[in-house]
């Protein structure tokens, strides 16, 4: 015992932050590597500098992102081995083989146009630099092919057989990879980088244009992300709904704990629970605000039908409703609230006034992070929905980890949060205050600083500054 | 067939393995030699050398791992607990490493302790694999499926010593990457560094081959016994051809001979440590073919990765190629 914690709770917390962590940079770096690869399509196509310009601010951005998405996505691959070793040997013949493929598929291709896409422009030229460009914006998406397919395999497992020594092995790729909850997991977690991403190159467009009207690539990074809102957030919730019907299809127990249902509605006629504090030890949803009718209507698209309650399933098969009641309800908001700014963007661009809304400006500058805590809330929401199993309905969570002591998980938890926290935090400082420097007409590198994969020191740099423009 | 299979992935997962320490072997050699380089313009001249592809160095390391959860998820259960505080300092090391490319021209306040967290992620995460390797080679506790030893089994005088023979070993790597990649003062202090190194690898290398055969007596079966015994006239024979070819590059100043002399003797080093393992994956009592995922497993990766690898391999020479050549400090690379 490590502070009277046990090492399946140090390990599951390890997991969950560090994962945590990770997630940030992939649903940033996901959705911003597709916009360089417009961007740098824009600038090829019409031959406005603007557009360069914005290639390269965001470029820098990008390396550091990636970076730090680099080094926390190497701690993921060794995590299932370290402190869930027992999940690794039964899984491995099912999820190995996935994973593999996004390496293969992936990480290589990411890693191996990086450099290309990040300096290489005048070495390659500009044919093969947009090609590099645009391998790494769908190495990326490879990259949430396979490990959404992982991660949905958990959630919804098909395919598969259990051997003599209790490994999952496969049976039917084809049934294992395009498992139930997958497509609507991956069109829901790229659209929410994409949103993600929309919403941080907004409102770095909308503070530089609060600060000055005049800045073009401002206006420009500010109108190309309110595009993104207005089309792609409606988008999103009808794709969250669709993704809400198939885990009721095939996760009723999730469902029943994100909407604070401990009773089942056999007649269907169940309310939205809009609010309220789900007592998991009591088995009720204290202080309910509700609204009748429309938790059936939502859920099953219908007044009629049946809905389970969490007092349909056994008390050791329920997850818990505290946490993911509401984490559930801080994604959904956040999710009308983007619709909201996309339609209020909407609205000001019909009128000539999308560059002059200051309270769009503002508003935007407020939801810059709001990505980052919808994707969060969301995965919280469905991995601790699917508690307690790693496989669901398969592999107990209590049975998936590594015969490791308390004082080894708590150990390392203490260096993952003290090195991460100083690291990340760091790091994020760097990009907000890469993102503080207004895109300038003409590009000053000395503000910037050279891109460090671009392997050239400042010195460099500003000899090349200086000499090649 | 479950024969070829859980082979050919044992060859390709070693290949895998072979490659990372390579090629970020000289990455983190540069890093180890660090604070040795003369100043701030020459350490990150040294930096600009393996910033372009240091990532995709790394990725091996990922398909090492991810490989071995993908075709040998036995092995990847039992040696993960088993080194588990080596795994997390290499992480930890890794995160400074990586992090430090991009975070050292970020800042100017903290662009010092950047460079330090890039010397000392670097040493970390040598320490760190050396010491996997010596715990590796003596042998992991197994009982059931599931490592059966304890917290501090990695930790021996074994275990120090093919660490301090990793870190000789990849600064070797970096040194002589360094007068492969650059030229003038640069070139000439890589070149005065990789004498001491490389006459200190050799002894480390020496004294772990000579301690090797006697810490299990398959190893020594192996080594001394037919027809694997065959090994030990081999081995030492290309690795005298090696170390001549090291020598004669040194001495020259010849640019790529020594780095190519050193992959040489990496190269035979794994070797023997293939020699000496095999049939184990994990020794000493985890086989190849105990360890390897259903055929079925193997097969729908195999066919993938036989694809897949090759266009790797081809892209990574790409890039290797453009941006081929000496680094200057004067002339940048674009």
């Amino acid at each position: 015992m490590f502070f009277d914690i046990s090492a399946l709770d140090l390990a599951r917390f390890q997991f969950a932050f560090t994962v945590s962590a990770h997630i940030i940079f992939p649903a940033f770096s996901i959705g911003l590597a597709s916009f360089l690869a417009v961007l740098n399509g824009l600038w090829l196509w019409k031959r406005d500098e603007a557009f360069l310009r914005l290639f390269d601010y965001w470029k820098t951005i990008f390396a550091v992102v990636f970076g730090m998405g680099v080094v926390s996505g190497i701690v993921m691959s060794y995590q299932f081995g370290t402190n869930w070793s027992v999940f690794s040997d039964k899984t491995g013949p099912i999820l190995g083989p996935l994973m593999g493929y996004e390496v293969l598929s992936a990480f290589f291709l990411e890693a191996g146009f990086l450099g290309v896409m990040l300096f290489g422009r005048d070495k390659v030229g500009d044919r093969m630099h947009m090609v590099a460009t645009t391998i790494v914006a769908i190495g990326t998406l490879f990259s949430a092919f396979w490990i959404l397919s992982v991660n949905s395999w958990m959630q919804t497992p098909q395919g598969f057989s259990i051997n003599d020594v209790g490994q999952f092995v496969p049976e039917d790729w084809w049934a294992i990879v395009f498992n139930p909850s997958f497509p609507y997991r991956l069109v829901h977690m790229v659209l929410a980088a994409y949103l993600t991403t929309a919403f941080v190159v907004g409102a770095v467009g909308a503070w530089h244009l609060l600060r000055s009207r005049d800045s073009r690539g401002a206006a420009i990074m500010f109108s190309m992300a309110m595009w993104m809102a207005l089309i792609v957030a409606p988008i999103q919730i009808v794709a969250g709904d669709m993704h809400g019907l198939n885990t009721l299809e095939h996760q009723p127990a999730k469902i029943a704990a994100m909407e604070g249902h401990y009773e089942s509605f056999p007649e269907g006629r169940a309310p939205l629970i809009l609010f309220g504090i789900p007592d998991d030890e009591a088995g009720e949803t204290r202080y309910k605000v509700e609204i009748p009718l429309l938790g059936s209507l939502i859920l099953t698209h219908s007044l009629d039908k049946p809905i389970l309650g969490l007092d349909a399933f056994p008390e050791d098969e329920r997850p818990k409703s505290a946490l993911i009641f509401w984490t559930f309800r801080i994604m959904v908001a956040i999710g009308f609230g983007m619709l909201g700014i996309g339609l209020w963007s909407a609205w000001a661009r019909w009128r000539g006034r999308l560059y002059e809304a200051t309270w769009l400006h503002r508003a935007t500058v407020v939801m810059g992070p709001s990505g980052f805590l919808a994707v969060l809330s969301g995965w919280i929401t469905t991995e601790v929905g699917r508690q307690p199993f790693t496989v669901y309905g398969l592999l107990r969570t209590a049975d998936s980890a590594a015969p490791l002591q308390a004082e080894a998980v708590g150990a390392s938890l203490i260096a993952f949060i003290i090195v991460y926290f100083f690291v990340f935090g760091s790091g994020t400082f760097y990009v907000m205050r890469l993102m503080s420097k207004r895109p300038k007409d003409g590009l000053n590198m000395d503000d910037i600083g050279p891109t460090r994969a671009a392997g050239i020191t400042p010195v460099a740099a500003e000899t090349h500054q200086k000499s090649g423009e | 067939m479950i024969f070829e299979l859980s082979f050919i992935w044992a060859g390709l997962i070693a290949f895998a393995v072979f490659a990372y320490v390579l090629l970020d072997g000289f990455d983190l050699g540069i890093g180890i030699l660090f604070p040795l380089l003369k100043d701030r313009e020459e350490r990150h001249l040294a930096m600009n050398t393996i910033a372009p592809v240091w990532d995709g160095n790394e990725t091996w390391l990922v398909l090492g791992g991810g490989g071995l959860f993908a075709v040998f998820p036995l092995a990847y259960a039992i040696v993960m607990p088993a080194l588990y505080p080596l795994i997390i300092a290499m992480l930890l090391g890794l995160i400074f490493r990586g992090v430090a490319f991009e975070f050292v021209h970020r800042t100017k306040r903290m662009q010092t302790f950047w460079e330090v967290g890039f010397w000392g992620g670097s040493l970390v995460a040598t320490i760190a694999q050396g010491m996997a390797l010596g715990a590796l080679v003596q042998g992991i506790a197994i009982e059931g499926r599931a490592y059966a030893g304890g917290n501090w089994d990695w930790l021996t005088p074994f275990s120090a010593l093919t660490a301090l023979a990793l870190v000789v070993g990849y600064a070797m790597l970096g040194a002589t990457w360094l007068m492969l990649k650059t030229e003038g003062a640069t070139f000439e202090r890589a070149r005065r560094f990789a004498r001491p190194l490389g006459v200190g690898l050799l002894a480390l290398i020496g004294s772990i081959s000579l301690i090797t055969p006697f810490l299990r007596p398959e190893y020594l079966a192996r080594w001394f016994g037919w027809p694997s015994g065959i090994w030990s006239a081999i081995v030492p024979l290309l690795l005298a051809l090696a170390v001549w070819q090291l020598w004669k590059g040194l001495r020259d100043g010849d640019h790529a001979r020594p780095f190519l002399a050193t992959v040489a003797i990496f190269g035979l080093s794994y070797a023997g440590l293939g020699v000496s393992f095999y049939p184990n994956l994990v020794p000493p009592s985890l086989t190849i073919v105990e360890a390897a995922a259903p055929d079925k497993s193997l097969a729908f990766l195999l066919v993938g990765a036989s694809v897949l690898i090759p266009m790797i391999l081809g892209y990574t020479a790409y890039s290797y190629w453009v941006f081929r050549g000496k680094v200057r400090p004067e002339d940048g690379y674009h």
